[in-house]
């Protein structure tokens, strides 16, 4: 049995459905990521999995236990980073590490924290507030609070989407490199196809809403570990992305319409 | 910093115009008047027959602020009592008032703030309450209470529990999302959330309802105290109003605002030091 599975999901608000049938699995330290137009529910199939809110329909299970709430066992780095301004880093990751460990005392947290923050490279930076930070310093702020509680799993939404590319390549490499070293189970949404191609073993695509489906799953076929300044050297690189960027492009859009006619189709011969 | 010493000056002149100007009406003048003996005893001779104005000169205020500075806290009986201890009873009057408003309007404010349900249980009381003058109350209070002193105490905590409860409730309501979710998906426990999210979340807009509410306070007091008497620097102003005294008058006044401006000062200041920059 797979680490999680999820199966049948669907959100509706009243008749509208967002996405319905949506079945996957990952396992352990697999790094999947999600790849869809904006509106078709990514960022809701992730809050779901996080237990931050609940489906319409099917179940999540996780570690063989159903998700029904949100959970220390699941980290998640959030699209706004959402720090608290009025802590500093340090306290901002001590925050999540206390409530992991609530017996901990002050040395303990305070070490376990620093060693996090380190791993995203912000030593020196420990007692700044996240105001005097940079973008890409507070989403990696947000990266060590969610690694700092060591979850069985992390949810990560779209966690590079608002830093430009310069900062967004460094910060892939330090996640390449902190998933590699802790074998870290990860769901990511992403619309960026090359960062899924350097990140994910499998990607899943998701077909425009409403009514939004997973409409494949692509195998990663570039070997581990995979370097930025590699892969695009790699055959199989651009035979890949050039299926992911078509799928965005052209059959996202008609993947709803085909799934449809099938199913009349079927409905009719029955 | 040029533009400070500039806006000093200014500032300065101003100042300097006002005095001067009241310096320049406050003259004596020469007009001769019979004047009525029993006005002459109580204003003084020269005023009656109007070769003096009543009102004070800067330089009788001056004389008379000097005065209450060299010596605040004398206590000659129930009507004559140093000016700091007049206002040393307003400000503890004022502070027992607002601590206990605090104490009810900061919890109260986070329960209605968390729950949709209980603000609109509780929002056509604070809308009929809130726009009643705290005096209006005076004499219920008089009455229930049968003391002046509590009867100041509940005005006070009367009109600081409105601004402090209505921007507790905002500021909760309105923290990011975001923050509670992290909270969440950190299993904070409830208790730990409201200290460690909701209360640092909400501390500025909870400061700016407490400074508004001390702002109120104060102005209050002196109303207040005109009205029960015996003590505080409302009482003082109406008590040389019937002394006649209209330096002691201004004393007074000045004072009040000198007063009221410390204690916005404290609030800004903490104010300052619980806002965050996002």
């Amino acid at each position: 049995m797979s680490f999680l599975q999820v199966q049948g999901l669907a959100k509706r608000f009243g008749t509208s459905c967002v996405f319905e049938k949506v079945d996957f699995a990952v396992e352990k330290g697999e790094f999947v990521c999600v790849i869809g137009h904006s509106g078709c529910g990514k960022t809701t199939i992730l809050n779901i999995l996080a237990g931050l809110d609940a489906a319409s329909d099917g179940v999540v299970i996780m570690d063989g236990r159903e998700v029904a709430g949100p959970s220390l066992d699941r980290g998640v780095v959030f699209q706004g980073h959402a720090l608290m301004p009025w802590l500093s880093v340090l306290k901002n990751v001590a925050f999540a590490v206390r409530s992991r460990w609530p017996a901990w005392n002050r040395v303990q947290v305070q070490v376990h924290s620093q060693k996090f923050i380190d791993m995203v490279g912000l030593n020196g930076a420990e007692h700044k507030k996240p105001s005097e930070l940079s973008g890409g310093m507070k989403q990696r702020v947000g990266i060590a609070r969610a690694f700092a509680i060591q979850p069985k799993m992390l949810l990560l939404d779209e966690p590079f989407g608002a830093l430009d590319a310069l900062t967004r390549g460094n910060i892939q490499d330090e996640l390449v490199g902190i998933c590699a070293a802790t074998r870290q189970t990860v769901f990511m949404i992403t619309h960026d196809v090359d960062e899924a191609l350097l990140l994910a073993d499998r990607i899943l695509l998701m077909s425009t809403g409403p009514g939004a489906r997973i409409a494949e799953i692509v195998d990663n076929p570039l070997p581990k570990p995979r370097a930025r300044h590699e892969i695009h050297h790699d055959q199989r690189y651009y035979r890949t992305r050039n299926h992911l960027v078509d799928f965005l492009v052209n059959r996202s859009k008609t993947y709803q319409m085909e799934e449809y006619r099938n199913e009349t189709r079927l409905r009719r011969r029955n | 910093m040029r533009s400070r010493l500039l806006a000093g000056t200014l500032s300065l002149l101003l100042l300097g115009i006002l005095v001067g100007a009241w310096h320049l009406a406050t003259l004596p003048k020469g007009a001769v008047a019979a004047a009525d003996s029993e006005y002459a005893k109580l204003v003084g001779a020269q005023a009656a027959v109007g070769s003096k104005s009543a009102f004070p000169s800067p330089a009788d205020l001056g004389q008379k602020l000097l005065e209450h500075v060299r010596d605040p806290f004398y206590d000659r009986g129930p009507n004559d009592k140093g000016i700091g201890v007049q206002l040393a009873y307003s400000i503890l009057r004022v502070l027992l008032g607002f601590s206990l408003a605090a104490l009810v309007a900061i919890p109260v404010g986070f329960l209605i703030g968390m729950s949709p349900l209980v603000y609109r249980a509780l929002d056509p009381f604070i809308q009929v309450l809130k726009p009643i003058s705290p005096l209006a109350w005076m004499p219920l209070a008089l009455f229930t209470l049968k003391d002046s002193n509590v009867s100041a105490v509940f005005v006070i905590f009367v009109c600081s529990i409105w601004p402090m409860l209505i921007n507790t409730a905002f500021g909760v309501a309105s923290v990011r999302r975001e923050w509670l979710n992290v909270a969440r998906t950190l299993e904070v426990s409830p208790v730990r959330k409201a200290f460690m999210v909701i209360l640092p979340a909400a501390a500025p807009t909870i400061m700016t309802g407490m400074r508004i509410s001390v702002g109120i306070a104060w102005l209050v007091i002196v109303a207040a105290e005109m009205l029960v008497g015996g003590t505080g620097i409302g009482y003082f102003v109406w008590n040389e109003w019937n002394n006649l005294s209209i330096a002691n008058i201004l004393s007074g006044i000045l004072a009040i605002g000198l007063v009221g401006m410390a204690l916005d000062f404290f609030f800004s200041r903490l104010q300052k030091a619980v806002t965050y920059a996002e």
